[in-house]
């Protein structure tokens, strides 16, 4: 049943940067380059905000304010599957590589995955996992950015809306507990609210009045 | 290999705008990290933050397209991810469901107002 929902999540991912590839073309961006960004970057929806915040014209500065706030949701990642790789005698820095790779598909995966795998063999299979992805979505954007270059607009935005509805149902499948589901929910009726401010930072005041309102309430109910 | 990489100066860009933010937050999650209990209530409200700011990008895809997208009515985005998001809980929670009812309704809306 596993290798089922692992080939879901895969084919997931694999649409996901078939958009991701399409969008590139679209702004006029070179292959080489999409392509580096996925081995440096490695975060969908940063690479999503980069391609499109410097595609519509945005400077440097601009796109990397948008980008840095998107991946402050990385940090939370790292530190909750982190200590599911560490054994007694694990040193900081036989967990870069592990670290680069979490994403928001490795950080569902290795939450279904790893309590199946014993610790000490954990860092070796998140290194086998994150290079599997990379490879596989490497060849997700090159197909996408070929196929963009002959698609007819409606199968371009057919590819586009790939992106959101992928997110949004693995999100959803994560989803544990209350303040999880609370979380999901706020956080998608909330930025149309924060983006009526034009701060620039929209993404981050929904995200983190969200989130803490959805922990307000797991914290109520569980003093109560 | 310049017209397959771009020029330098993209790759500059993509360093400093890409590559760097995303790394600092990890980097620092794996050195603060480490004092944090797997189970600790601070997790809790971490996790819930980084799920919202994620649904946050989400509703931003949708509210402001990029590219072909934008050429998709608003009323017709939201009711594929509506449906979608119908058929994944219908489905008992099959992201493949999901994905694929939401896709259809959208190209079948599409093509339904031309």
């Amino acid at each position: 049943m596993w290798s089922i929902t692992s080939t879901v999540l895969a084919l997931v991912l694999f649409a996901t940067y078939l958009g991701i590839g399409a969008l590139a073309h679209g702004t006029h961006f070179s292959l080489g380059w999409v392509l580096a960004s996925t081995l440096f970057v490695w975060a969908g929806p940063a690479q999503i905000i980069l391609i499109s915040t410097l595609g519509s014209g945005a400077t440097v500065a601009q796109a990397a304010i948008a980008v840095t706030v998107s991946a402050i949701r990385l940090f939370p990642m790292v530190v909750a599957v982190l200590p599911m790789l560490r054994t007694p005698t694990t040193k900081r820095r036989h967990l870069v590589l592990a670290t680069h790779f979490i994403a928001v598909t490795l950080w569902v995966e290795c939450f279904r995955l790893l309590p199946h795998v014993p610790r000490e063999r954990r860092i070796v299979f998140t290194h086998g996992l994150g290079t599997g992805l990379v490879s596989l979505c490497l060849v997700a954007i090159t197909v996408g950015y070929g196929l963009a270059a002959n698609l007819p607009q409606l199968f371009a935005a057919a590819i586009l809306l790939l992106t959101p509805l992928a997110f949004l149902l693995s999100t959803a499948r994560n989803c544990r507990q209350l303040s999880d589901i609370l979380a999901l929910v706020l956080g998608l009726a909330l930025f149309p609210l924060a983006a009526m401010l034009h701060t620039g930072v929209d993404i981050l005041i929904s995200g983190v009045s969200a989130g803490t309102i959805a922990y307000g309430v797991h914290w109520w109910r569980r003093r109560a | 290999m310049s017209d397959f990489i771009g020029d330098w100066n993209a790759l500059l860009v993509l360093m400093i705008a890409g590559f760097l933010p995303n790394e600092s937050w990890r980097m620092l999650g794996l050195w603060l990290g480490g004092g944090i209990d797997e189970g600790s209530e601070l997790l809790v409200w971490v996790r819930a933050v980084a799920t919202a700011i994620l649904a946050g990008v989400i509703a931003q895809i949708l509210v402001s397209p990029p590219g072909a997208l934008a050429s998709v009515p608003g009323w017709l985005r939201y009711a594929a991810v509506a449906a979608g998001f119908a058929a994944f809980i219908a489905m008992r929670r099959s992201i493949f469901a999901g994905v694929a009812c939401g896709e259809l309704l959208m190209l079948a809306g599409k093509w339904w107002l031309g």
